[in-house]
């Protein structure tokens, strides 16, 4: 299996590709438990991930990092779109395909405090799905779990430990080897350093590049921490209420920012110089409801570029310069404003049509 | 016997009960000393060394009595609070942050908890002031809320979900003002509440907190603490729980209305981000004890002691890009039994022979400048060596 996986591995230049990703959660209400709406957590998201490369993906709380992130590896179903990893579409797979599949993708949570399971030693919770997978033959087994453990720098007596034993740090390690024992390619990293402390974070951080670079894997790295985002990542795709508003390479993103929210979000960051003066850009109000989102650029209530367009047609996803992707009408050439206007007429007159019976009522 | 016991947390039975044993009669004792404190005003009034402060923590210990043995949360700490200024309270989890403030309001979770030693001085703008340590809880009730108030770290915990936004901010004011009409008691409210920038004064007013925002419940959460004007605001972890562009939006709220209520904020935080852009004076704390204090420009400019040197180095900065982060190895020493050297020195990567002798003292290397470590011993002037308080000898 080993030879086949390596096989595959050469063919494709992206691990991963994201193409129109849609999760919406139904509200139920009423006594028989109809669907009356939806929570549209995640709506239309693309973006593809090269081999051994780290792609951060930055926004709000309730923006839809935490729910992309878990789609992607099928922890849920999806609504509608699709996730090619490795050439293969992950919803397309059957229950014994997915199964085989698991091993090469895994997930490291954000809070180590409740994800490791309480009545387990450490050894046995690193070793658990290693056993399940047959990664390695019965008798290798403590020798490997002991070697994945050194890895991650955890010194092997910890094995018959049991969690409430660890520091956050510690534990979180531990949630690191648990994923890396698999020899997976592709983690998900859920806000893995946000329940840490600063001296803890740097730890864990150098200690995930550390291992990309040992083992050659590929993360999504979701955070809400700009500056560590921009620490660990390659490429960056900033959310905003569902949908990607932004994505590009780091260095660009962080000198060039092109889309208002991106702007406001990299101008809140607190700079650890008292000197330092900045231009903060205060954005009004909270993040809308994502069950309720307004009409158009989702972005129009709290921009402060915000034209009369932005409020009845939503933005194309397009490229800008190469590599640098942004959702917003500010960067429209002619043709694109000619084709929205129209579009925009047409959304006035369906309102107006909308009002009329109601206000002859 | 404290070696075994560092190896490994196995306490025996025997060593456990004398551990209640002990505790028992010691935290009696205290609630004892406590009580009769209350009969007597003069054993909780005293001076203020400088009337132009605040606050000044002089030599505070506060231990907690567990099972596991006496934890020394905070251990011997000074430092001041002046007038119309902010302090940042900075360091890591565990470090005695909250201890600290809780001990300022006199919230600990008594008997366990308990401040055994030092003095808090709270001026009260006449000459005199409180020590906090002993104050009865009768005069602790008109101080809290009123004279010293609080901003917790979850706002979505701190607000009771059963009553309305505007009977919550109208306790406040009603409780410390008795002779206050229901009338005038709401239009303060509204004013507060338009005060901390909530345009839908009158909607919000009515409603639950479930309602609101995570944002809009710290900003109520601040109207409550500024009801009553108080002339200190203790803001733990204020941000910690919003996300950058709320507090980008709750920074700045603070940062106004500072100079228009004419208080004091006492700044806990871990993100030094947040304490650069706030701060007059910065405080470093690490294991129960203040390792640097400053102003911000010496803090983050010429940081002196090697804890806030690497903490600073830790945490990466948008705009300076580096190949590897510098981390502190180790970890923070265990609060039961603390060494009696330098807390830092087994993590300290300047350390020198003298670091093995007792804890450092405070040295002061400029004039606003303090830190606690031995390579600067030659440079300034030697302040005062941290005082613990031995906890066999309260019996």
């Amino acid at each position: 299996m080993e030879e086949t996986k390596k096989s595959t591995t050469t063919e494709n230049e992206y691990l991963l590709e994201v193409n129109n990703l849609v999760k919406w959660f139904p509200i139920k209400a009423g006594f028989f438990k109809r669907t009356v709406a939806h929570v549209k957590a995640v709506d239309g998201v693309s973006f593809k991930i090269k081999r051994r490369q780290t792609m951060g993906l930055v926004g709000e709380s309730g923006c839809g990092k935490s729910t992309c992130g878990r789609t992607i590896l099928r922890l849920q179903d999806k609504t509608a779109g699709s996730v090619i990893f490795d050439g293969q579409d992950i919803f397309a797979l059957s229950k014994e395909e997915l199964r085989q599949m698991r091993p090469r993708m895994q997930i490291v949570f954000q809070d180590p405090y409740s994800s490791l399971s309480p009545r387990l030693p450490i050894g046995e919770i690193i070793g658990e799905a290693v056993r399940e997978h047959g990664i390695v033959p019965a008798g290798e087994f403590d020798d490997y779990i002991s070697r994945v453990m050194d890895v991650c720098g955890l010194p092997e007596y910890y094995k018959e430990r049991y969690p409430h034993e660890f520091s956050g740090g510690q534990r979180q390690r531990i949630c690191i080897a648990r994923a890396l024992a698999l020899a997976p390619e592709f983690i998900v990293c859920d806000e893995p350093v946000s329940a840490l402390d600063v001296s803890i974070q740097a730890q864990i951080i150098n200690l995930l590049r550390d291992l990309q670079k040992e083992f050659g894997l590929t993360y999504l790295f979701i955070s809400h921490d700009l500056s560590v985002v921009e620490h660990i990542s390659d490429t960056v795709g900033v959310m905003y209420l569902g949908n990607l508003v932004e994505y590009a390479p780091t260095d660009e993103l962080f000198a060039n920012p092109k889309h208002p929210y991106t702007e406001a979000l990299f101008s809140a960051i607190p700079v650890p110089d008292p000197d330092f003066k900045m231009n903060r850009i205060i954005l009004e109000g909270s993040i809308p409801s994502p069950a309720n989102p307004p009409a158009g650029c989702k972005f129009h209530t709290r921009c402060r570029k915000c034209m009369e367009i932005c409020k009845h047609v939503a933005p194309t996803f397009k490229e800008l310069s190469p590599d640098h992707f942004c959702a917003c009408h500010l960067y429209n050439t002619a043709e694109e404003n000619a084709a929205a206007n129209s579009e925009m007429q047409k959304a006035l007159a369906a309102i107006e049509a909308a009002k009329k019976p109601s206000s002859k009522d | 016997m404290a070696q075994e016991q560092k190896k490994s947390s196995y306490i025996s039975g025997k060593e456990s009960r004398r551990i209640s044993r002990f505790n028992r009669k010691v935290m009696r004792k205290l609630e004892n000393e406590r009580f009769n404190a209350n009969k007597d005003p003069k054993l909780y009034t005293t001076t203020m060394k400088d009337p132009n402060n605040v606050v000044e923590f002089d030599n505070v210990c506060t231990y907690f009595f567990t099972d596991v043995g006496t934890v020394k949360a905070v251990d011997g700490i000074n430092f001041e609070i002046p007038k119309c200024s902010t302090v940042g309270v900075v360091g890591e989890s565990g470090c005695g942050k909250s201890v600290t403030s809780l001990s300022l309001m006199q919230l600990l979770q008594r008997p366990s908890g308990q401040t055994v030693g030092g003095e808090i001085r709270f001026n009260l703008g006449d000459g005199t002031a409180y020590n906090i340590v002993n104050t009865p809880n009768s005069i602790m009730e008109q101080i809290r809320g009123n004279k010293i108030s609080m901003i917790f770290q979850e706002p979505m915990t701190s607000l009771n979900p059963v009553f309305k936004i505007g009977q919550q901010v109208d306790e406040v004011t009603e409780l410390h003002n008795p002779g206050m009409s229901k009338e005038e008691i709401k239009a303060r409210t509204l004013e507060m509440l338009s005060l901390v920038g909530i345009a839908n004064r009158e909607g919000v007013y009515n409603m639950y907190p479930h309602e609101l925002s995570g944002g809009m419940r710290q900003r109520v959460m601040i109207a409550i603490a500024l009801a009553c004007s108080p002339g200190l605001i203790i803001a733990d972890e204020p941000t910690t729980a919003l996300d950058v562009t709320i507090q980008a939006q709750i920074l700045d709220l603070l940062r106004d209305l500072k100079d228009k209520i004419n208080s004091s904020i006492m700044l806990i935080t871990h993100d030094l981000g947040v304490v650069a852009s706030m701060a007059d004076y910065v405080v470093v704390m690490y294991a129960g004890r203040v390792v640097e204090k400053g102003t911000a420009d010496d803090i983050f400019h010429h940081p002196a002691h090697p804890y806030t040197i690497g903490l600073m180095k830790s945490k990466p900065v948008v705009g300076k890009k580096v190949d590897a982060l510098y981390n502190i190895p180790g970890s923070v020493p265990n609060p039961v039994d603390m060494p009696n050297y330098c807390y830092f020195r087994d993590r300290c990567e300047m350390r020198c022979a003298e670091c093995d002798g007792d804890y450092p003292p405070e040295i002061r290397i400029s004039d606003t400048h303090v830190v606690s470590c031995y390579r600067f011993k030659g440079e300034g002037e030697i302040l005062k060596y941290p005082k613990s308080v031995n906890v066999e000898e309260l019996l």
